[in-house]
């Protein structure tokens, strides 16, 4: 396992670039959905409940 | 196309599309990260860094192709005006920021202990950052501009010039003696590389691209949704406005 994390001795490049990598696809993915069903609520309550308030 | 240029129509089919990529990503992720970390070999020469290689080719590809996506909807917004591609351009600017991001970094992650440093300005380098430059003139020419139908011309027609630098990131390891390694994918003949590394880098390519369909069809919608908030809000204004008027 140690070896695995070790990577040949590259482990301090591999895992910052998947670490980082994760982290991007991760707050990207967040804040789309985030985005979307924000909007998403508010559209069905001014469509169902008349004028926002 | 033209059929899904209709917003209704896009509401309807993108409802049904985005789950089905966004699970194919997921599991494409799964597959790609575990084949790609514990099961290809070390290269003989790279060692374990080619394992950077799974996640910095398909970021590069991505912002390439999100560019691709971005100018031709601009082009498509220059000529028939119509909001949807605006709407599309628009949706997929962030996503090739945040793409071009990780390919820059993920690259100087991986130039490091194979080149001994983090950047050169080589021309495929130095090209891919003037992509990442395209894409923040381009959100940022959004931002400034209040009117979305001026912002979109505006936003379109950096996007289409801004498309000539594609074809120099892809080809600037032909034109010039760059230090970045070819083309290892796209190119005539057979690919450079061997099949155990290939696939999962092939599989990592393919669970980037449907993760992008899935977030642009999901921005998409959102900005829909924000465009009919704005006319309900317009509407309702009116309304309330319309008997102190009379």
């Amino acid at each position: 396992m140690g070896e695995f994390f070790h990577m040949g001795g590259y482990g301090a490049f591999v895992w910052p670039a998947y670490l980082l990598s994760a982290g991007v696809l991760a707050f990207m993915t967040a804040t789309t959905l985030r985005a979307y069903n924000r909007h998403k609520r508010l559209l069905h309550h001014m469509e169902d409940g008349g004028p926002e308030n | 196309m033209f059929a899904l240029a209709n917003p209704h129509r896009f509401l309807s089919y993108s409802r049904v599309l985005t789950p089905w990529a966004g699970g194919l990503a997921a599991v494409l992720l799964l597959v790609g990260l575990v084949w790609g970390l514990a099961f290809a070999p070390p290269d003989y020469q790279m060692g374990d860094t080619v394992r950077i290689m799974f996640v910095h080719v398909p970021s590069a590809w991505m912002a390439m192709a999100a560019y691709t996506f971005m100018a031709s909807a601009s082009l498509a917004s220059f000529i028939w005006r119509h909001s949807l591609a605006d709407i599309a351009a628009r949706a997929a600017a962030p996503l090739g920021l945040g793409f071009n991001f990780l390919a820059l970094v993920t690259g100087a992650l991986w130039g490091q202990p194979m080149w001994g440093t983090f950047w050169v300005w080589d021309a495929r380098l130095t090209s891919f950052l003037v992509l990442f430059f395209f894409y923040i003139g381009y959100i940022a020419l959004w931002e400034a501009i209040e009117d979305p139908h001026k912002a979109g011309r505006a936003a379109a027609i950096l996007a289409i010039v801004g498309f000539i630098n594609v074809p120099i990131v892809k080809f600037s390891v032909d034109w010039w003696n760059t230090l970045h390694q070819p083309a290892s994918l796209i190119k005539m003949g057979a690919p450079a590389i061997h099949w155990t590394i290939l696939t999962p880098l092939l599989i990592m390519v393919a669970a980037y691209t449907a993760l992008f369909v899935a977030l642009v069809l999901m921005r998409m919608r959102t900005e829909i949704f924000i465009r009919q908030i704005h006319r309900l809000q317009i509407s309702t204004a009116l309304d309330t406005e319309a008997p102190a008027l009379g």
